[in-house]
């Protein structure tokens, strides 16, 4: 009797805590997961720089944050790469609830473009910065446009058909498009990984700011998607056809009543998706010097990875989400091992889907498209 | 009463009898290790596949683009039950359960088909039902893309496992370079299988079949397989009259993982190794071509897109057709692009005949609405709108 009145009052109490601690964990939980790994590598590269990684580090042994920040400086410009790739689905997502399974061997198609467009406007290694600068423009403009044509006729054969069908049917032709493009890489420049021009010198150091080495390969993928990045988010927020495309995405019916022509929309954003895959692939095909028909595979479940965790369809979500999984990407290839890295991306996916399906800015899914 | 009616209400036990009885008698046809008998077994283990995929896709409208992982689970369940994988293990003797001949002198572990069969059913079972798990809150295509990363993690841990290591001598996979030899099969009262004499190879395969076929036809007509089809038209209808969704999904991953597990086990014995090449993704979707082609919920459906789709790619691609660009005087692999003609299969089937060459009454009915409803739009859908969480 004694432990029943004691245990009533208690209940709701408890039953308030654990409320507590589920809205709590909800919130900050996928928070708390991603700052893990770099908290446990801090206080390990601190402590002893050898002891919380499996790899062993060749570079100079000192107790600081310098192993560390070098990881996160390789994570953000691996993740610029991947940001362009994930604005692909996150726009997609965003208008037609589709998981565009193709995206990342367009991307493929995008570098592989990209590099057979060297010899045609004369760039090689040892080329003066101007005429180098001027070429890869070019190259750029062509990329993008291959990609983005290429996205769209995608659309338009394997999508625009089933748009009344059942969720999973433009799901599976998606997944065909991705088999169908891998092959067409094979085709083009066999099964075997390429070695790109190394046009640029990606690895010649810039300049070394705290322990960490900026390579010009680093510069190039930042300084090349943030203006892209920029563009696109004024297109999307202040153009006609941006305020079209969110205007699709929050409600397609009532869009169509506005006059919204609904399927020249969605085209569009399939347009815009491809060219910025098109921009990914060049810089990816820059930065790596190497391309390989199955880039496009991996590159696309790491940049869909991002997408999902700032948030599908939000456009921040996706660049954020892009440098935090190139962060840890980076972090699990200099210390757990980079064959393990796939599993380790993989596995945060499968924690986010847990945690917070959402996404890290996942609220502004509905206003933002 | 009247025998045409009798034959209408046991349709398809009189199909499985003619079906089954015809492939029985088919090897007496053929040399007992010819080309065509090794593609037969081959065909056999993707039915038991292709059937257990149609569980979860099929049934339960659950896409699953990781199915794989159960072939890759059922497979180094037999790498470690039945081969000299644990070489060192009982002091270099081995451990020997239910089998005979020179086996019995080997070191490692070395059980009986039959009890890896079971176990493999087993931690095949249990792991479809965690991988299901994280996926129970989430739509469709979320799900898809959830199997798919457990899958190449899955993947991943096969091709690096010779990396971990267990007190030191046992590593958890055999790597790249894979598990092999791994024991054959050897069935009480029946001599140890051999590479040379394929025909009891093609009757396990078949009574594997026929167990299976059995199983899935009692599955589908029962509350469960009712409650699966219910889920998959509509979750939040079948929630409200009461089909308690997290037990149902969760049967449905597990036992569509099961019959991965099964075939795994014996191609793991027949192919004679366990290696990671084997476990890629382009498998699952492999697999799924032969449920998208066939039809997918219709057994029959499924089963004939596995056997046509182990033949075009066992058979047809590589033999028949992989000289012709030779002959127009191109220079390509045509075996190199096989899943890229899948793939182009998929698109074209989705496009042209989402319901698959021999569809179920009910898919049919369901895409039906397929460019007939043009002012649906996208995303009508009001449930499309809200977050992934259901």
């Amino acid at each position: 009797m004694e432990a029943a009145t004691t245990a009533a009052p208690r209940t709701p109490l408890g039953r308030r805590a654990i409320e507590r601690a589920r809205v709590w964990i909800d919130r900050y939980g996928l928070i708390v997961v991603l700052l893990a790994l770099p908290v446990v590598c801090a206080i390990g590269d601190l402590s002893d720089a050898d002891k919380f990684a499996f790899v062993e580090f060749n570079g100079p042994d000192e107790n600081d944050l310098s192993r560390l920040a070098s990881n996160l400086k390789d994570g953000v410009s691996n993740g610029a790469i991947w940001a362009l790739i994930a604005l692909g689905y996150t726009l997609v997502y965003g208008i037609i609830q589709l998981i565009n399974f193709a995206h990342g061997d367009v991307f493929m198609i995008g570098s592989f473009a990209a590099v057979g467009l060297y010899g045609t406007f004369g760039l090689a290694t040892g080329n003066p910065i101007i005429g180098l600068a001027a070429g890869l423009l070019a190259v750029l403009v062509v990329a993008m446009i291959v990609c983005g044509v290429l996205n769209v006729m995608i659309e338009r054969v394997g999508y625009r058909p089933l748009r009344s069908a059942p969720k999973l049917a433009p799901l599976i032709t998606a997944v065909g498009f991705s088999f169908i493009l891998q092959n067409v890489g094979i085709l083009w420049l066999g099964p075997q990984q390429i070695a790109a021009p190394d046009l640029i010198e990606s690895q010649k150091a810039l300049f070394t700011l705290g322990g960490v080495t900026v390579t010009q390969g680093d510069v190039l993928a930042v300084a090349a998607t943030a203006p892209l990045l920029m563009l696109l988010g004024w297109f999307v927020t202040r153009s006609r056809m941006g305020k079209a495309m969110r205007a699709t995405s929050q409600d397609p019916e009532a869009a169509r009543l506005m006059g919204v022509n609904v399927d020249t929309t969605i085209s569009f954003t399939f347009l815009l998706g491809g060219l910025m895959a098109g921009a990914a692939g060049l810089i990816y095909a820059l930065y790596q010097t190497t391309i390989w028909y199955f880039q496009g595979f991996n590159a696309g479940l790491i940049a869909f990875t991002a997408a999902v965790m700032g948030g599908i369809g939000s456009l921040q979500g996706a660049v954020l989400g892009g440098v935090i999984i190139g962060c840890i990407q980076q972090i699990s290839d200099n210390r757990i091992g980079g064959e393990w890295t796939p599993a380790v991306v993989f596995a945060y996916l499968v924690l986010i889907m847990v945690f917070k399906p959402q996404g890290l800015l996942g609220e502004q899914v509905r206003e933002a498209g | 009463m009247n025998p045409r009616r009798v034959i209408d209400r046991h349709r398809d036990l009189v199909i499985a009898l003619v079906l089954l009885g015809g492939a029985a008698i088919l090897p007496f046809f053929f040399d007992t290790g010819s080309p065509f008998m090794d593609d037969a077994v081959t065909a056999l283990a993707y039915v038991v596949m292709a059937l257990g995929l149609n569980i979860v896709v099929g049934f339960a409208g659950l896409l699953d683009l990781g199915y794989v992982a159960f072939f890759a689970i059922g497979a180094y369940t037999i790498g470690w039950l039945a081969s000299g994988f644990a070489f060192d293990v009982n002091g270099g003797e081995g451990i020997h359960i239910g089998v005979s001949g020179f086996v019995e002198n080997l070191p490692g572990i070395h059980l009986n088909f039959l009890l890896v069969v079971v176990a493999a059913v087993i931690t095949t079972a249990i792991a479809g039902a965690l991988i299901g798990l994280p996926t129970l809150r989430l739509r469709g295509d979320y799900i898809a893309i959830v199997t798919l990363a457990f899958g190449e993690i899955i993947r991943v841990f096969a091709l690096n496992g010779n990396e971990i290591t267990f007190g030191g001598t046992y590593t958890l996979t055999g790597g790249a370079q894979g598990i092999t030899p791994v024991d054959k099969i050897d069935l009480p009262f029946t001599e140890t299988f051999t590479s040379l004499n394929l025909r009891p190879w093609f009757w396990t395969a078949l009574g594997l079949v026929a167990v299976v076929l059995f199983v899935n036809f009692r599955l589908r007509d029962s509350r469960l397989g009712r409650a699966w089809i219910a889920l998959r038209e509509d979750e939040i209808a079948a929630a409200s009259m009461g089909v308690p969704l997290v037990k149902t999904k969760l049967l449905a991953y597990a036992t569509g993982a099961a019959f991965g597990g099964i075939s795994g086990a014996f191609l793991g014995s027949y192919l004679n190794t366990v290696n990671s090449d084997q476990f890629q993704f382009s498998f699952s979707i492999f697999v799924l071509a032969m449920v998208i082609l066939g039809g997918m919920g219709n057994i029959w459906g499924v089963m004939l897109g596995a056997v046509v789709l182990s033949f075009v790619n066992n058979y047809l691609i590589p033999d028949v057709l992989n000289p012709l660009p030779g002959h127009v005087g191109l220079d390509f692999d045509l075996t190199e692009l096989s899943f890229g003609i899948f793939g182009f299969l998929l698109v074209i089937m989705m496009v042209l005949r989402p319901e698959g060459l021999l569809p179920e009454r009910r898919r049919k009915l369901e895409l039906g609405g397929i460019g007939a409803g043009d002012t649906t739009g996208v995303g009508t859908d009001p449930e499309a709108f809200y977050e992934v969480r259901a």
